[in-house]
């Protein structure tokens, strides 16, 4: 067959495109367990490392199980509706895009030594792409343990920064509500020159990351924001400022 | 990737097309293995590739994972480039060079999930972006397409080692002197937040240089080495 007509050159492309899809499909489908297995650990050890505990990934599950105690889903009135497994399950992918009513809120509660924190997770949209993470709140419901952010595609060098530990570290003991009681959030701030001041909600930017660090700011904001009225409720002792 | 083309191709092999009978490891098969391994590098000769070569080079770990990857990646899709060579309509050859390198990187992407998932979070893109690395396709088009399998085979092995090598080079030089570590350990001693607390180098006041963290600084690590390369081999001095 000549090599040059367009029959051929369509019946090899055919065969081709049959071939590599056949492949990669099975590829991919049996290598799936494995892969929802790694991020199903990734999770625990995210969750684990905004309260300020690294664990491996052997010790993941163990440590997880000992410090989380409680794993819900709150709706929007901050009613619980899910509990346990379950609420881990969740994919706040798949959660944000539901109307305000459908949606369920997780929330995962540890306790270390008898100290409360309340480990929310967020998602939001970067400059590129969705970027999401956990923060993790003290008992007295405004002061940040600990953060971590991830990403999908953000530049990296610039926005993709915010997965290192040193933009992460300058969220621990922010507050999430300004000194006169009014629910803030944490802002990402350019041109910061806060210093270490941790009661002026914000904390300094990225260069050359201005809208991945906006896509912070209004992640922890809007997801926050759902889950005042259950952590009030849970800390009606605690005067806030 | 038209540069690559055009561009004097320095080691005779590459002109030669061989279908007699030779023996696996001929002097000539040796070449192809050698030569992009100093004098025909991809990266410091023929200057391709660069852009992965200063994103991923901050720590020697996922710099042997991509070389590991590439070499993969390049061998096989010249080897079924190879393969098919005799086959493939010229019209959309170029297409078909791209669906076989394509298909292979999302391959390496997927096992790299399910079996170093650490290390595929930190190449995140760049384990996608093989598929547009010139060297790759520069070898498919310029060597693959005429020459037998195995031939393309050590080709392709050779060209994506010379590409590893450097990215091992600059990776040791950027992890020593930028955070002190090999392979995240430390071996120029601790940091602490004083003096008194550190020990090793960083005890007689030596501070790591930020700089290499940055991408610039695999710039001017390649520069170097491109400089310690020229000047044991003056041939590869261009004449203007």
């Amino acid at each position: 067959m000549n090599r040059d007509s367009n029959a051929y050159t369509f019946i090899f492309a055919a065969i081709m495109v049959v071939i590599v899809a056949t492949t990669l499909a099975f590829a991919a489908t049996s290598l799936k367990p494995r892969q929802d297995e790694n991020v199903r650990i990734e999770k625990m050890q995210n969750i684990l490392s905004t309260i300020g505990i690294e664990a491996s990934k052997e010790e993941a599950q163990e440590t997880y199980e000992k410090y989380i105690t409680e794993e819900l889903a709150l709706d929007n009135n901050g009613e619980i509706v899910v509990e346990g497994e379950e609420a881990f399950k969740i994919d706040l992918a798949k959660e944000v895009k539901k109307d305000e009513e459908q949606q369920r809120f997780p929330l995962y509660v540890a306790d270390i030594e008898g100290k409360k924190y309340y480990v929310i997770p967020l998602r939001g949209a970067g400059l590129w792409d969705a970027i999401w993470g956990y923060i993790a709140l003290e008992n007295d419901v405004s002061t940040v343990k600990g953060a971590v952010f991830d990403h999908k595609g953000e530049t990296p060098g610039l926005g993709a920064e915010i997965t290192q530990a040193w933009f992460q570290e300058r969220f621990e003991n922010e507050k999430i509500y300004d000194t006169s009681g009014n629910f803030v959030g944490v802002t990402v701030q350019k041109g910061y020159s806060g210093g270490n001041d941790k009661d002026d909600n914000a904390v300094d930017a990225i260069s050359g990351a201005t809208i991945t660090g906006d896509g912070v700011t209004a992640m922890i904001k809007d997801r926050l924001e759902y889950y005042l009225s259950y952590l009030k409720e849970q800390n009606s002792k605690v005067a806030l400022k | 990737m038209a540069d690559t083309k055009n561009k004097k191709e320095k080691s005779p092999v590459v002109l030669f097309v061989a279908e007699e009978k030779e023996p696996l490891f001929s002097k000539k098969n040796r070449k192809l293995l050698s030569d992009p391994l100093d004098d025909n590098n991809p990266i410091t000769v023929q200057v391709l590739g660069i852009c992965s070569a200063l994103a991923i080079t901050v720590q020697l770990k996922p710099s042997i994972v991509m070389a590991i990857a590439v070499i993969v990646v390049m061998a096989c899709s010249n080897v079924i480039v190879s393969l098919l060579r005799n086959l493939i309509p010229n019209r959309i050859r170029i297409i078909v060079q791209l669906v076989v390198v394509a298909s292979l990187v999302i391959l390496v992407n997927e096992v790299l999930k399910a079996f170093a998932y650490d290390v595929s979070k930190e190449l995140s893109v760049f384990v996608g972006l093989i598929i547009t690395n010139c060297i790759v396709m520069g070898r498919l088009e310029a060597f693959a397409l005429g020459n037998g399998p195995w031939k393309s085979f050590l080709d392709g092995i050779g060209n994506a080692a010379g590409y590893g090598l450097i990215l091992v080079i600059v990776a040791f030089f950027r992890e020593l002197l930028g955070s002190g570590k090999l392979f995240g350990f430390e071996v120029l001693g601790h940091k602490g937040a004083t003096l008194a607390e550190s020990t090793g180098l960083y005890a007689l006041g030596y501070e790591n240089n930020g700089l290499m963290l940055l991408s610039p600084a695999a710039l001017l690590v390649v520069g170097v080495i491109i400089w310690v390369q020229r000047s044991r081999n003056r041939q590869l001095i261009e004449k203007h």
